[in-house]
């Protein structure tokens, strides 16, 4: 509020990153204090009378009781405003770069303090009322082109409204008052640039429910367990199971308009490789770099653990005010888990009370109130935008197992389950997605969409095909038992087919240049042709034609290779068909039906 | 001026000790404890609060007793003396001289818990590192800055293979600046005794900086003994340029003395009792590694771990599994038909072997041929293992040259000799000469232009062979 009075304290205790720091009596519950003589970075987590227990951002080694302890009286919140596509930022939204240049190292040492959005750069602003109109939160008030793919609106900020006195057209630094309105009683100044605390969902007028894919290139994805925008979606697996490559992959070809990618107790090299790999790889819509419409936020494994805690919230804080912009955006966080974990350490540290696995009892809630910040939703401001925020989180469940508490508080509230199989990952078999158990609640939704878009035939190729997988199944455990010949000729077929799902449709490669991203038209001509080769090739054996020659067509080839057709000559896929009927004809006993096999 | 002495120990327990009446002591400080007898140990501050300080004592708390012992507080953390003539000498877990030679004299000092490096200015490891080692260089190959762990077991000769590793790893491209760092942590004279050896016989005690923690050194020391030894690393691989291996065996003792002190503070338990921030604690170590931009050197991981009961879910590989850039698992089974290297290729994974290898790196064909080689030996296994229930005759004749190509893996790929060094060409031929006994529209992993390239040219070779054979 309007104190001007500075709360000042003294350190009690450290352990860790918590701090105990005495006499801050009039302190508030997650405000950012600045610690000891270095100022490192904190947020007060507990409060007990005047003693406030702080979650340090920063290592707080050579601490001593007795440093002073100041708050800042504003809870932890992120800098929005132009300039955030494309930066790189540490969990509690420090420019890494800036940072590098600050500490003159390529370690990261403490106490530093960088403005999130560079205060220096102008923007051209293109205004988009004029003095006398009137305004509401949200609505527009001028344009900025941040890159070439991204149009950043200069939104009238929450709790203001009223008539506009002035606004400027031009070149402006963040922090230039570009507009005055005025709601009758005061004169607000607006800036481009505006804070929002961390912990605290941006409002929205309404929330939709989702209805439109989100596609991402993958084909199990798309295919079987598609995510619709504003949806959320978990990925549990084991390690070496391929979180991390599924969570690049989407973050690549995802069809957001934004993308927020945050690692969050992960690997430090992994955050470089996308570093470098964005800029490089291009937007296969847009043709421009990827990014140009990516925020990057990294807190790795072996930075301070609280601020790999408050990462995620930074994240999703990014995403929302893009959403409020009327973007489609997704949020990829690898890994939850490494957030729980940080939450349990300081929760531990806090003597409270342990709920499962030493976890707080309060991680249900937490990840629920973040999953729920997804959504597809209309935007505030009379122009009745619509945005969405989807998003996926990694879960790294210990030992593989989907029992323990993470991986089971976060799919109670997600939608989408891509389960990760290590077996399939030791057969690298990749994405290692098993079909028979992952889900996808938006599948039934969805196809209505594509099947408007494909004909009607894409929810019945997509149920054939599920179908074939799941009779696989169950196949394959009567061959283990009593071998491949004690099956039908119907039933061998049916593993043809499954196996040719398999290999030639589920089965995709990341690191093929061709292979990594499948369009949906490319992906249900993929899906039609190997149902198709299923339906002739069965009716063909039940006409008599052998076995051996179906399985061993020619055009199977040419099936097997579909993956790495150009999207440019996608229609060749169509050509297949035709090339199966010739073959299977051919394969027909001459002048009668007896099976020669 | 002479840091103040307290006198006031107020308890003891296992390896902590708590001061009473502290003031100006600093969080993580070192301390320095003179027992009654005048003997000196170190220990550091674990908590701190108002008035009392929690201390860790390094060398255990046997023989301190609570009245007559005195305590330093150093006003500094633990750090190590760094200069470039620690190579060919050998410290123990404090970082003190054991091989009778005088203490170094260094350039600087340095806080031995490291900082971590700023993601943005790394740089991307992606120089692959020949070990000589098929199943490593073909199939999980390694590059310089990975951190890429052996997961074995008691009894398996994960040590043999370190050695071999860091007797050959050398890079394609030349003979740069090279030296191994290696932390020994509970493990047995013997064994840091064949480490020894083998360095030394080769040559390679010279570039070698070795940290040692025997079994029965104390076991608080094996907290600090892998922060030596990456504290040396840092040094020589961002100060020296010196492309730095270093060895860590075996983290699972590491772990043991974590979950002792944990268990002293009495600390709410994760997983089996190893306190719930051991992901972070092994993070600080793992992430360690890595090459940065505008730096010459590297820092290449080599952590080895004994899984308790051949057990890869257990927390420790579980969670060294998550931060690593993969995992070389050993297989008991292998070892017991007399394979070694016993690598057992399948859960084996190096996460950055699609930046190392290719053209120019290592060859053109090297990633689809590894694919294959993978999915070719995944079939085989899977065939191998429905022969034993319905025998060799319900196999299909795909199927038995799939189950006959894993047996021949196995015996001349992932098999070879301790010394063998097989370059990657030796190794990639091995791979084809082997595809050759399987159908060829089976080859699915591997792109057309190879296959006419590589293994059409052996087909026809192997067909002229047979034919001359057939005519003799």
């Amino acid at each position: 509020m309007a104190t001007e009075k500075v709360i000042k304290g003294y350190i009690e205790r450290i352990s860790g990153p918590l701090v105990v720091a005495k006499g801050m009596l009039g302190a508030s519950m997650y405000d950012v204090v600045r610690i000891g003589e270095l100022g490192l970075v904190g947020e007060i987590i507990e409060l007990k009378e005047d003693a406030a227990s702080i979650q340090a951002y920063e290592e707080t080694s050579g601490l001593m009781p007795g440093e002073v302890v100041i708050s800042t009286g504003a809870p932890l919140s992120v800098e929005l405003g132009p300039g955030l596509i494309e930066h790189f930022y540490d969990g509690i939204q420090r420019p890494l770069n800036l940072i590098e240049e600050e500490a003159k190292s390529p370690f990261i040492s403490r106490g530093i303090n960088v403005p999130a959005i560079d205060r220096e750069k102008k923007w051209t602003l293109e205004s988009k009322v004029k003095p006398g109109d009137k305004v509401v939160p949200g609505d527009v008030i001028g344009t900025v082109q941040e890159t070439v793919l991204v149009q950043h609106l200069i939104m009238v900020p929450f709790g203001v409204q009223g008539t506009v006195k002035e606004i400027k057209s031009g070149d402006f630094t963040v922090e230039e008052t570009i507009a005055i309105v005025d709601d009758g009683k005061n004169k607000h100044d607006i800036r481009m640039l505006q804070k929002w605390p961390v912990r605290k969902a941006r409002p929205v007028a309404r929330r939709l429910p989702p209805v439109t894919p989100l596609t991402t290139g993958q084909r199990v994805v798309d295919a079987f367990f598609p995510i619709a925008m504003g949806g959320t979606a978990c990925v549990p697996g084991p390690f070496g199971s391929g979180k991390t490559v599924i969570q690049h992959q989407l973050a690549k070809w995802a069809q957001a308009e934004i993308v927020v990618y945050v690692g969050c107790g992960e690997r430090g090299n992994e955050m470089t490789d996308v570093l470098i790999e964005f800029p490089e790889l291009e937007d296969p819509r847009s043709g421009q770099p990827l990014m140009k419409r990516t925020v990057l936020i990294a807190n790795t494994s072996n930075m301070p653990v609280a601020a790999r805690e408050a990462s995620i919230y930074t994240a999703i804080t990014m995403a929302e005010y893009y959403r409020d912009m009327g973007y489609s955006v997704a949020l990829m966080a690898d890994s939850t888990s490494r957030w729980a974990e940080a939450l349990r350490e300081m929760s531990g540290r806090l003597e409270e009370m342990p709920g499962e696995e030493g976890y707080p009892a309060y991680l249900g809630t937490r990840l629920a109130s973040f999953y729920e910040r997804a959504g597809r939703s209309i935007c505030l401001g009379s122009e009745q935008r619509e945005g969405s925020v989807s998003a996926i989180g990694a879960v790294s469940p210990p030992g593989g197992d989907l029992s323990e508490p993470v991986t089971q508080n976060t799919l109670r509230v997600t939608k989408v389950f891509w389960g990760l199989d290590a077996n399939l990952a030791y057969q690298r078999h990749f994405p290692a997605i098993n079909w028979l158990n992952s889900y996808s609640l938006y599948t039934e939704k969805l196809d209505e969409y594509w099947d408007e878009k494909f004909d009607d035939e894409w929810s019945n190729l997509r149920i054939t095909a599920m179908t074939l997988l799941e009779e696989e199944d169950k196949l394959k455990e009567i061959v283990r038992l009593v071998g491949i010949d004690a099956l039908s000729k119907d039933e061998r077929m049916v593993m043809e087919t499954a196996k040719s799902l398999r290999e030639d449709f589920l089965h995709q490669n990341a690191f093929h240049e061709i292979d990594t991203y499948a369009s949906m038209e490319k992906q249900f001509k993929m899906l039609r042709i190997i149902i198709r080769f299923h339906e002739l090739g069965m009716d063909a054996l039940n006409r008599g034609a052998s076995m051996n020659e179906v399985f061993n067509l020619t055009v199977r080839e040419k099936i097997a290779r579909m993956r790495y057709s150009d999207e440019k000559d996608i229609d060749q896929i169509d050509l297949i068909e035709d090339e199966i009927k010739s073959e299977i004809g051919s394969t027909m006993p001459v002048g009668g039906d007896i099976d020669v096999a | 001026m002479l840091p103040k002495e307290y006198r006031t120990i107020s308890d003891l327990s296992g390896p902590l000790l708590v001061v009473q009446k502290t003031k100006a002591v600093r969080y993580d400080e070192l301390v320095e404890i003179e027992l009654a007898n005048g003997e000196n140990r170190r220990g550091r501050v674990l908590e701190i609060s108002s008035d009392q300080a929690l201390v860790q004592v390094f060398e255990g708390t046997d023989s301190i007793d609570i009245q007559n012992t005195k305590i330093r507080f150093l006003g500094k953390v633990l750090e190590l003396p760094v200069s470039r003539d620690m190579l060919g000498r050998v410290f123990n877990g404090r970082g003190a001289p054991m091989d009778g030679g005088s203490p170094v004299i260094s350039e600087k000092k340095v806080d031995i818990n490291g900082i971590p490096m700023n993601p943005y200015s790394r740089d991307f490891p992606s120089e692959f590192v020949q070990t000589g080692i098929s199943t490593i260089d073909g199939m999980n190959p390694m590059v310089r800055g990975q951190k890429l762990p052996i997961f074995s077991g008691s009894g398996l000769p994960h040590n043999r293979m370190a050695a071999q590793i860091a007797r050959q790893a050398s890079v394609i491209s030349g003979h740069e600046d090279f030296a191994v760092v290696f932390a020994a942590m509970g493990i047995t004279f013997e064994e840091a005794f064949f480490f020894m050896e083998d360095f030394r016989k080769t040559g390679a005690i010279q570039r070698t900086v070795m940290f040692v923690n025997l079994a029965d050194d104390p076991a608080i020391e094996r907290i600090t003994t892998p922060r030596l030894a990456l504290t040396a690393a840092e040094y020589l691989a961002f100060e020296q340029d010196m492309h730095v291996v270093v060895i860590l065996t075996d983290l699972t003792n590491y772990c043991e003395a974590l979950r002792e002190i944990s268990a002293a503070r009495k600390e709410v338990p994760g997983r089996r009792g190893y306190p719930g921030y051991l992901y972070t604690d092994l993070a600080t170590m793992y992430e360690r590694a890595g090459r940065l931009k505008g730096r010459k050197g590297s820092i290449t991981q080599i952590p080895i771990l004994t899984m308790p009961e051949d057990d890869k879910t257990h927390p420790i590989p579980d969670l060294t599994g998550y931060i690593t850039e993969g995992q070389i698992i050993l297989n008991r089974a292998l070892h017991r038909k007399g394979i070694y290297p016993p690598v057992d290729v399948m859960p084996s994974l190096s996460r950055l072997k699609d930046k190392g290898i290719g053209k120019e790196k290592t060859r053109e064909d090297h990633a689809d041929l590894m694919n294959q080689l993978f999915a070719a030996y995944a079939r085989g296994k899977e065939a191998k293992e429905l022969a034993v229930i319905l025998g060799e005759g319900a196999l299909t004749e795909e199927d038995k040259a799939f189950a006959k190509f894993t047996d021949e893996f196995e015996d001349s790929y992932v098999r070879q000799g301790e010394y063998e060094n097989r370059t990657i060409q030796e190794t990639l031929e091995l791979g084809w000469n082997l595809l050759t006994t399987i159908p060829v529209k089976e080859l699915k992993r591997i792109r057309d232009a190879y296959l006419e390239k590589y293994l059409m040219p052996r087909l026809t070779k192997e067909e002229t062979t047979e034919e001359a054979a057939v005519s003799e």
